[in-house]
């Protein structure tokens, strides 16, 4: 038996908040001095790679509607993607400072698969809010890889793609599979959840 | 070059100690000038650095500050206060508990070796 989506949502939200830590952590010390230990320079790529590899059985078995599969689906590639370059970054393989670029691309993927999977209006419920806010949010952070791979030493752009996974995770943790937000629930989304 | 008045002709080592191919001239100027500049700013550095050390030192706290909070906040997020009608996976994903496992993974597994590099990196004064 699967377990509720907001199980789910709660579960990923957790590995989004170490990722974003580790991240905030590397853009304060700088790359020079995170990367002294090795290990540690793989730890977020490898992060983001385990959690592309964790959504396919999101794919597989939550599967409501087609959007759904394909959302999950279109996650766990691009996620698993951007791990491997990372990961083929820090080994060396690639050297490129644009391949910063996939992130951008990640979560251009992301964001549009969370607007496009939702397809109920905003204040539907607390679910329909909340996909749309990290949709909106996955999509204005597209920026921060984007100025990475323009200007690789400045801290903003580092600091902003750590607190994006942060916010993330706290809007994850915000969810519910029936909740109202900004007390409205539309009588077609069904009771809420106790409490 | 500009010889400036006053400043002693004779070599001064460089940082470390070691001797600079500067003439005597800029050597003389380096140690009176330039000197009390690089101290300041080198200060300026490890200051720089301890609040650095500081912030990633508490980002862990903070986060299991944060889920301690939230389980104050909303007790009933935690399935052990709340067990009625409560599966296998509600034990295993509780959020406030979620969070403050994964401060306590970074503050005990992550963060240590970091501010411990920082140390080495900066010199024996951190």
């Amino acid at each position: 038996m699967a377990p509720r989506a907001e199980l789910v949502h709660w579960a990923f939200a957790a590995g989004f908040l170490l990722l974003g830590l580790i991240l905030l952590a590397e853009a304060i010390v700088g790359s020079d001095v995170f990367g002294k230990r090795r290990w540690r320079a793989y730890l977020w790529p490898s992060l983001a790679f385990a959690l592309g590899v964790l959504l396919w059985p999101v794919a597989v078995f939550f599967t409501s509607s087609t959007l759904h599969m394909l959302a999950h689906a279109s996650w766990a590639e691009v996620a698993m993607l951007a791990g491997a370059i990372q990961l083929a970054l820090v080994r060396g393989k690639l050297t490129s400072r644009w391949w910063a670029l996939s992130l951008s691309f990640t979560l251009v993927v992301s964001g549009l698969a969370f607007l496009l999977h939702e397809q109920n209006p905003w204040l539907f419920s607390r679910a329909a809010f909340l996909h749309h806010a990290i949709g909106w949010t996955l999509l204005v952070a597209a920026l921060f890889p984007l100025g990475q791979a323009l200007r690789p030493r400045q801290l903003v752009w580092r600091a902003g793609f750590a607190m994006t996974w942060v916010v993330l995770a706290m809007l994850l943790f915000c969810d519910r599979d029936v909740a109202p937000i900004f007390g409205h629930l539309s009588d077609l989304a069904g009771g809420p959840a106790s409490p | 070059m500009k010889i400036v008045p006053g400043c002693a002709r004779v070599p001064t080592p460089g940082k470390l100690g070691v001797p600079t191919d500067q003439g005597p001239e800029e050597a003389a100027v380096s140690s009176e000038f330039v000197g009390p500049l690089e101290r300041g700013a080198e200060r300026q550095r490890t200051s720089r650095r301890s609040v650095r050390m500081l912030v990633v030192e508490s980002l862990g706290p903070l986060t299991v500050l944060g889920g301690a909070v939230w389980a104050v906040a909303q007790p009933y997020r935690i399935v052990f206060l709340e067990r009625a009608g409560k599966g296998f996976y509600d034990y295993l994903v509780q959020p406030p508990l979620l969070v403050i496992a994964v401060g306590l993974v970074f503050a005990l597994g992550i963060a240590p070796g970091i501010v411990e590099d920082m140390r080495s990196d900066g010199g024996p004064e951190g």
